[in-house]
């Protein structure tokens, strides 16, 4: 079972990080390691996934698109949940740590708001002091975010530096942890990050794909044959993925090519990106030919983002997933195409997923195919984006 | 015995400890950079750290930062500050340590960034993101060659972790002296003194403290308790409060001998 006791997947992961955290992760592994054992931690995460987030959430097989494109197409409404995406299954798990471990205060990075606003949630239910920092030009595009996370009594500290987007984020919470670490919990918000974050992210993530395959064979009586999911970080693409991990069902993460992945403008770290080390963790980065890390470029905010995590570097080199892109413009299509077809207004980040789904992927396969995709959060963020886009 | 063991032999003899200066390569420009080299050795820099810039200096403060960007700025690159050092070797011996993150050396190739940092005569590389865990294959690449690794060391390191780093560390451990990043502070942290007994307990290696040290009472007090005391942050304000201007290579001068006179 990856990683091992390293942090690696393969070559991909590990902890490079300065050695003043190096104590709070080895803490945290422990700690991690006793809550996985304990059925009282277990119970209650469950519990709040039910009751508060609103899981399960329903696995939709998207009536409309399948009649038109002659394939059936099932959505895992992520969407659906409490604060609008997938990362609150997340942030339940790690708030929940945090208490556990006796730590009063959170921190976190974010790039279009959604880490940000469910990390603001738990920490409100659980009564924590929070500060989320967000870059300024993320600010600026995701306002309706911000207003939500100060509502939640979350303090949200502007990042200026750099691209003023989630990598500058991230290196600013981290700097803030390395400053912090005796009474600050970090909770990531992707399967980035070093040892354990990549596990633990994704082991809180995987109740997407464990959901998906029950409904499934509840359905279908069988696996499905294609799943699809956006790949930013990565965290919803390989909470979904995980559990199929051992089975033959085909595995496609979907990047960000912004403008086009033969321009500097994209966000496409696994499909022309190369191995390297940022924040803390060994995978596919995009960087100059001298090591500088480029700055991404994605309409979606929360795909905007040079690194992806260790886990999906090792499923690209062993070829159990297969990696793809989808442009801006492409997305919006799908954006569209779903808001008008289905009646579901996604985000732009599984937007891609939807566009890769519908256009790229079903008309090559047989029509017996069928295929799933991580719907991972709703688009009422993505509104004033898309009333721009449409001027 | 390679400049950095020889340095501090030398100190010891003489009962002194070491003053090692921070400066940004191509901070403003490596024309810059390579006179503040001549003048940090002559105004008596036990060691000069050399920073590489780096689009994404997560252990650093915001003075180190902008220093970073500004070096970016110029188009400073690795083959460049090799070069750089390679050229300042002809005329001095004072021994160079780089500052650099990890991605940087990665990228260029361990056993090429070894091969070609001795053979530009820098003596040992600091890499704030590389714990022992992850410097095993560089630390033998660097055995071979007689170049020091020099791994850094935190408040919040157990004893465990002392063991562990003092075993993969050669020339010097650089003791970080408070949980934060790089800048001046007002007030050193309280626990130093009892953390580097602590470590001095473990190994033999020098130990020197950088981190939050800015004013000459603040090496003296270092040096009281360490091997060495490292000033990075206070010496970027200087070169960044005097860009453009005729005397900043004379200023940082100036600044580092009071630094060091308390010592």
């Amino acid at each position: 079972m990856l990683p091992d006791k390293f942090g690696k997947f393969g070559l991909f992961g590990g902890k490079f990080v300065p050695e003043t955290l190096m104590m709070a992760l080895e803490e945290l592994e422990k700690e991690y390691k006793v809550a996985q054992k304990d059925t009282k931690f277990k119970k209650e995460l469950d519990n709040l996934l039910e009751v508060y987030a609103g899981r399960p959430t329903p696995l939709y097989l998207a009536r409309n698109i399948s009649k038109k494109i002659g394939r059936k197409i099932y959505l895992k409404r992520e969407d659906l949940l409490h604060t609008g995406a997938h990362k609150i299954n997340n942030t339940l798990g790690q708030a929940l740590l945090a208490v556990k471990m006796g730590k009063r205060r959170i921190i976190a990075e974010t790039g279009a708001g959604q880490h940000g606003l469910a990390t603001a949630t738990s920490a409100a239910l659980f009564g924590l002091t929070c500060d989320v920092y967000m870059g300024e030009e993320d600010i600026h595009r995701q306002s309706l975010n911000v207003f939500k996370m100060k509502l939640l009594g979350a303090r949200v500290i502007p990042v200026y530096s750099g691209s003023k987007t989630l990598k500058d984020a991230t290196s600013e919470a981290i700097r803030d942890w390395v400053t912090n670490v005796r009474n600050t919990y970090y909770i990531i918000g992707s399967a980035i990050g070093p040892h354990p974050y990549p596990m633990i992210v994704r082991d809180f993530q995987s109740v997407i794909g464990k959901e998906t395959k029950k409904q499934f064979m509840k359905y279908e009586k069988r696996l499905p044959d294609y799943m699809v999911a956006c790949v930013g970080g990565g965290s919803n693409a390989m909470g979904f993925f995980h559990p199929f991990f051992k089975t033959n069902v085909k595995l496609i993460g979907v990047e960000a090519a912004g403008l086009g992945l033969n321009t500097e403008k994209h966000g496409a770290s696994l499909c022309k990106g190369s191995v390297g080390v940022l924040h803390g963790t060994k995978s596919y980065l995009l960087q100059d030919k001298f090591g500088q890390v480029k700055i991404a470029h994605s309409i979606s905010a929360g795909l905007d983002y040079p690194g992806v995590g260790p886990e999906h570097s090792y499923y690209k080199d062993t070829k159990r997933a297969e990696y793809v892109s989808v442009t801006d413009k492409e997305a919006l299509e799908g954006f569209k195409m779903l808001s008008e077809i289905e009646g579901i207004i996604p985000a732009l980040e599984p937007s891609h997923a939807i566009y890769y789904a519908v256009k790229k992927l079903a008309p090559k396969i047989s029509r017996n195919k069928i295929i799933v995709v991580c719907l991972s959060g709703r688009g009422d963020k993505d509104i004033d984006i898309i009333k721009n886009e449409s001027h | 015995m390679n400049r950095i063991d020889k340095k501090f032999r030398e100190l010891r003899e003489k009962n002194k400890k070491a003053f090692i200066a921070f400066i940004m390569a191509g901070d403003p420009s490596l024309g810059v950079t390579k006179k503040l080299i001549f003048e940090l050795s002559s105004k008596g820099a036990d060691i000069i750290e050399l920073g590489v810039p780096f689009s994404d200096p997560m252990a650093d403060g915001p003075t180190i930062q902008k220093s970073s960007e500004r070096g970016l700025k110029s188009k400073t690159t690795l083959a460049s500050v090799f070069n750089l050092v390679r050229n300042a070797r002809l005329q001095i011996q004072t021994p160079i340590v780089f500052l650099i993150y990890y991605n940087l050396v990665f990228h260029y190739g361990l056993e090429k960034f070894i091969n070609t940092a001795v053979d530009s005569g820098v003596d040992g590389v600091v890499i704030p993101d590389l714990p022992p865990e992850e410097s095993i294959e560089l630390c033998k690449i660097a055995k071979k060659n007689r170049f020091s690794i020099i791994h850094l060391l935190a408040p919040t390191s157990s004893i465990d972790r002392i063991k562990k780093v003092a075993k993969a560390s050669s020339g010097f451990i650089y003791y970080v002296s408070l949980t934060g990043t790089t800048g001046a502070r007002k007030k050193l942290a309280e626990d130093i003194g009892a953390k580097l007994r602590a470590i001095k307990n473990i190994t033999k290696i020098p130990v020197c403290v950088g981190f939050g040290i800015s004013t000459p009472g603040q090496v003296k007090e270092i040096q009281k308790v360490s091997d060495g005391a490292i000033v990075g942050s206070a010496i970027i304000k200087i070169i960044e409060n005097n860009i453009g201007k005729k005397d900043l290579v004379k200023k940082v001068g100036n600044f580092v001998k009071t630094l060091k006179g308390g010592g």
